[in-house]
């Protein structure tokens, strides 16, 4: 299964093996990885599962859609140019490796 | 026994229950807690049920909370597919169906609420499909393929959600809602109107002050409906989704406080101050209604366990969040926050056209409430507004260029 690699905001690594087609949201709540929330189960609803991702994989995914566009303006962590909701976010061949940044709060 | 060390026994895994595990552990609490749950799998998230899992169906396990490793390194001892049968008060003690009695020095219960069955002749009650648990919706799925026909009885979220769903996929359907108009409960007649609009031009067939009158049961295995309206219909597949009631059964029998939901006060205790419960079966007087109400969310859900966690491990924590819920019908993310009972004005900001708005719902110059569609971040502003008692004037509510976050940092 391809990897991901939550790095939390005091630089913690945890790596993770998780099943193409779940969400870095998912992987990350159902492994009990902090500081993502997912209070809305990845409906794209509430921001509470912001991330920033590593440069090398952002061509890799996803366009962002009007709605995750706009809850990205309203994060409590600074919105940065690599900000993606990791709901919409799934594992993919192509992301094999990925790695994601967690604010502080979300 | 009291502090960390406090045996918990939660009754119900669903989002109240998770949670309170979860907070209880985060919290520190270091006392045995044990899960009792009358499914048989792990707890498991609702919300995709009726969206993204019924229409894409997906691997059951992606909708856990968390995976079995969880509930063993946090000690936490599961007891799914048994019910709790009886609470002794006296003793502290619950009684299960498999005949184990749970001793506890805290229960919280968080049943949750029953699916309101459809009045229907007994031969044809178990052909009827509701949504909300996984089950319900295998079975669903299992059937769908063969299915052209959907009637829909209920034009709440869960009737209607299901109705997009099911059009996506190709179905002929029709929904029979008794009321005026549909979320009745839930929105205001505008929004009612809109989504009415996005329904129909989406293919939905709704029917307004409509109820079923009779059903029966076709050779093929299909229903002939007879409308209150007069009108005859036949399907496929007949859906309810009418309402739920809160699960009392336990709390009742056991002589706690009961009031169309189990009663408690603003930390979520019971009128047995060593049992607490949350969630759908919880009726409470909330600081921002007027009177006891129950609400059906899973914020609410969430926020209440975590109430209960904290005043568990110690502190003295009371409820207050701000209600919030949402729901996904065809492109359209409607999201409300506040409770809107009361209200007497309505600002919107965007117009109903570009299918992007937010309603401010005032009750005098107080605001109360804001439902958006496909307005996230004015949602999310909202509930923080809401929350710190902000209410902007009606012309800064309805002018795009007044940035709602910055209203915060006055």
């Amino acid at each position: 299964m391809p990897k991901v690699i939550y790095v939390d905001f005091q630089g913690n690594r945890s790596e993770l093996e998780i099943a193409n087609g779940m969400t870095l949201m998912q992987g990350a709540v159902m492994n009990g990885i902090e500081g993502i929330e997912g209070e809305c189960s990845g409906s794209c609803a509430c921001a509470t599962c912001h991330c920033y991702v590593d440069e090398a994989y952002l061509g890799h995914l996803p366009e962002m859609t009007e709605n995750e566009n706009e809850l990205l303006e309203g994060t409590i962590g600074e919105r940065l140019a690599n900000s993606r909701l990791s709901c919409q976010i799934r594992m993919a061949a192509e992301l094999d490796g990925i790695v994601v940044h967690l604010p502080e709060e979300q | 026994m009291a502090g960390n060390l406090a045996r918990v026994v939660i009754v119900g895994g669903g989002h109240a229950g998770f949670q309170c595990i979860d907070s209880l552990r985060k919290g520190g609490h270091e006392g045995p807690i044990a899960l009792i749950d009358g499914d048989p799998r792990l707890p498991y998230q609702r919300p995709p049920l009726s969206k993204g899992y019924l229409l894409e169906g997906a691997d059951p396990d992606t909708l856990l909370f968390r995976t079995a490793d969880y509930y063993r390194e946090q000690s936490v001892d599961l007891y799914l597919g048994v019910r709790a049968t009886r609470i002794d008060r006296e003793n502290r003690s619950l009684e299960l169906s498999n005949g184990d009695h749970l001793a506890y020095d805290r229960l919280v219960l968080t049943p949750g609420a029953q699916i309101r069955p459809l009045r229907v002749p007994e031969d044809i009650a178990d052909r009827i499909c509701y949504i909300k648990t996984l089950s319900d919706i295998d079975r669903i799925r299992a059937q769908l393929a063969a299915v052209r026909d959907i009637v829909i009885v209920g034009g709440g979220f869960i009737g209607l959600e299901f109705a997009a769903t099911a059009r996506k996929l190709g179905k002929r359907v029709r929904v029979l809602v008794r009321g005026p108009r549909i979320m009745q409960q839930n929105v205001t007649p505008a929004l009612s109107r809109f989504m009415l609009e996005q329904h129909a031009a989406h293919g939905t067939d709704i029917r307004l002050a409509t109820g079923v009158e009779t059903v029966s049961r076709r050779a093929d295995g299909g229903f002939d409906i007879l409308t209150t309206a007069g009108r005859s219909l036949s399907c496929d597949m007949l859906v309810a989704g009418i309402g739920v009631t809160p699960d009392t059964g336990l709390a009742e029998q056991a002589g706690l406080e009961c009031d169309d939901g189990i009663v408690v006060d603003a930390r979520c205790r019971t009128s047995d101050p060593g049992i607490y419960a949350a969630g759908d079966a919880v009726a409470f007087a909330h600081p921002m209604a007027d009177k006891r109400i129950r609400i059906e969310s899973v914020q609410n859900a969430v926020d209440q366990a975590r109430v209960i966690a904290a005043n568990i491990c110690g502190e003295q924590a009371a409820y207050d969040s701000v209600p919030w819920f949402w729901s996904d019908q065809y492109e359209f993310k409607l999201q409300m926050a506040g409770l809107h009972e009361g209200y007497d004005r309505v600002v919107q900001r965007g117009t109903t056209e570009s299918g992007k708005f937010t309603l401010f719902l005032y009750k005098g110059e107080m605001l109360i409430a804001v439902h958006t569609v496909n307005r996230p971040a004015d949602h999310m502003a909202a509930r923080k507004l809401l929350a710190a008692g902000i209410s902007p004037g009606f012309d800064q509510a309805a002018d795009e260029n007044c940035k709602l976050n910055s209203l915060l940092e006055r």
